[in-house]
């Protein structure tokens, strides 16, 4: 067992140091501290709003991934790697970061108000909502049943249980392909099935199909998973002939893509049919003032530089708003002075 | 041996300047085999120095069989952490908490010494309305980023309850535990050696599951 330590707490764990978060009325409140939340965090900040992180886990998705080969300035970094270099980014600039859950957000006029699930509030004159996605479910027999019985969603977590074992994977996209060259390592034999072809990045197939206990099944569909108390095979579809088969294995890795975490917002902002959250060209939700940026966003392509870029654009989105709220308030203000001073007249 | 770089050093010497009270730890190894038990005693070593309200108290699981029993350890090594008083409070860390699990003990030695967070108010009612001793089993892997989470509320609930008692299990240096639980996926946790789930849940449904035992319908 090599020992790391792979520290990721907020420097921010006493409630009543940051009490001010709580009574103060925020510029910018960012709900997610992944890519996008934490690049958000970054440009609200140096443009000098008041600005604050809600977010339960610091780095995100990021943290799931073993090693990240896409990012500009890191030709493979580590996920620990990068979130650490995203936290000293964040430190260095003191934004304040609280480790938090959003249960519900609401408005009441202009303000948006965070209701945390500890029963707190916080209002902010904009949001930004980076809340991200988490593993999709393949949906088939037998995967509620073995969840947890050989059913598993995390490779880097639960890897290391399928030592010298013939495990599965289902999917095509880069994470299932990451999946199987990380998996390799430690098992027996790895079997990828996908139901069409893949779509994973060029360099990561080649690296997967040089390994020697990997085996390939292509526009194959998984129809049940097969397993009394524990998983002990997957009956798939082969598309092209109609031929039905049983693949007998240990453990069944599912990397099928992502669901968007926009649960609680489903009676407060419009959604497309996928759940992402819908946003104009400056990620501007339904709702003025809300804006959303990363995976929770309507897009197709999730990433980490994506999420990050998507940050960026609603914090400085966010800032235009505040600014063209405080011209439409001195606007207003002036023009109920005006009609004051007629009345007078 | 130092397993903490001067680094992590560093950020804990920050983090647990947040520390109120001091923190007792019983730390329980074995002489003969005993995987990971030098790295534990090297790490807490290690902790001693970044805050001196961490103390540490070595025992030797066949030797101090009453501290055992009374803390109820029977795995080493294993770590219970005791409040200032050096009163036990229900919880303990089975394996060495590096990796990702860094995390949860971290969190919880600063709960312990006094700056901790609150539960909300209808979560301690139900936790008041508890008759029946619970134990919690959290099973984990050092490579594990969603583990931490589960195991920092299973200990939550053990530090709001004097019922429920609860344990971090490193499943790798247990495996003939993880076996007996049949564990693939972790986090997975174990209520009363009766109910499990799987994954970092809501708080709610750790609770259902508790009052699955303490009020069975
Ligand atoms: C296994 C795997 C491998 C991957 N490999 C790569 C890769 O090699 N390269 C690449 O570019 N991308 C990769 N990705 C995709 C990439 O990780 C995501 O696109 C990216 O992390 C999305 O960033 P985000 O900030 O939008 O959301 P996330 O990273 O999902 O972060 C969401 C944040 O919101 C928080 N949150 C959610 N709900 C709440 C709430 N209610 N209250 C408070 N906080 C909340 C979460 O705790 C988290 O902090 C991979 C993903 C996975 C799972």
């Amino acid at each position: 067992m090599s020992l790391t330590f792979e520290l990721n707490l907020s420097d921010n764990l006493k409630p009543d140091a940051a009490s001010s978060s709580f009574s103060e009325l925020q510029d910018v409140t960012i709900i997610g501290a992944g890519p996008a939340g934490l690049s958000a965090a970054i440009y609200a900040q140096r443009k000098g709003l008041k600005t604050l992180v809600v977010g339960s886990r610091i780095g995100g998705q990021v943290l799931d991934t073993s090693a990240i080969e896409n990012y500009p300035g890191f030709s493979s970094i580590s996920g620990e790697g990068l979130v650490q270099q995203f936290q000293n980014h964040i430190k260095s600039l003191q934004v304040t970061v609280e480790q938090l859950e959003v249960a519900e957000i609401s408005t009441r006029d202009h303000t948006k108000i965070l209701h945390l699930t500890d029963g707190r509030e916080i209002r902010s004159k904009t949001i930004i909502i980076a809340s991200g996605s988490h593993h999709r479910q393949l949906g088939v027999p037998g995967e509620g049943r073995l969840k947890g019985r050989g059913v598993v969603y995390c490779a880097i977590c639960d890897g290391p249980f399928f030592q010298d074992r013939r495990v599965m994977v289902a999917g095509g996209g880069n994470a299932a392909v990451e999946a199987v060259i990380d998996l390799a390592k430690i098992a027996k034999e790895v079997i990828i099935v996908h139901r069409s072809q893949l779509r994973a990045d060029d360099i990561l197939i080649k690296r997967m199909q040089q390994l020697e206990n990997v085996e390939i099944y292509l526009e194959t569909t998984i129809e049940e998973i097969l397993g009394d108390t524990m998983l002990e095979g997957i009956r798939v579809l082969k598309r092209d002939t109609g031929e039905e088969m049983i693949i007998q294995g240990d453990g069944l890795f599912i990397e099928i893509g992502y669901q968007p975490n926009t649960t609680i917002f489903q009676n407060t902002l419009n959604m497309n049919e996928k759940g992402e959250i819908i946003v104009d060209s400056l990620l501007q939700t339904s709702i003025s003032g809300i804006f959303a940026a990363g995976d929770v966003a309507e897009s197709l392509y999730k990433q980490v530089v994506i999420s990050a870029g998507d940050g960026a654009k609603a914090a400085l989105a966010a800032n235009d708003y505040i600014n063209h709220l405080q011209i439409r308030k001195e606007h207003e203000n002036a023009s109920t002075d005006g009609r004051g001073q007629s009345t007078i007249a | 041996m130092q397993v903490l770089t001067e680094e992590v050093k560093a950020q804990l010497r920050e983090i647990l300047a947040l520390m109120e009270k001091e923190v007792h730890l019983a730390l329980f190894t074995k002489s003969g085999e005993c995987p990971t038990c030098e790295e534990t005693i090297a790490m807490l070593d290690d902790l001693k120095d970044v805050n001196p309200k961490i103390l540490v108290h070595h025992y030797d699981l066949e030797e101090n069989q009453q501290e055992a029993s009374d803390w109820g350890v029977k795995l080493a090594p294993s770590i219970v952490v005791l409040n200032d008083q050096k009163e036990y409070l229900g919880i303990k860390f089975n394996g060495i908490p590096a990796g990702h699990e860094i995390n949860s003990f971290i969190k919880t030695l600063l709960e312990v010494s006094g700056s901790g967070t609150e539960l909300p108010l209808d979560t301690k009612e139900r936790l008041e309305a508890l008759t029946v001793p619970i134990n919690i089993k959290v099973f984990v892997t050092l490579g594990c980023p969603h583990c931490p989470g589960a195991v920092e509320k299973a200990h939550k609930l053990a530090l709001s309850s004097t019922h429920i008692s609860s344990e971090m299990i490193e499943a790798q240096t247990f495996s003939d535990l993880s076996n007996e639980y049949s564990v693939s996926s972790v986090p997975k946790i174990v209520i009363n050696d009766q109910y499990e789930f799987v994954g970092d849940q809501p708080l709610e449904v750790f609770l259902e599951e508790i009052e699955k035992i303490s009020m069975p319908s």
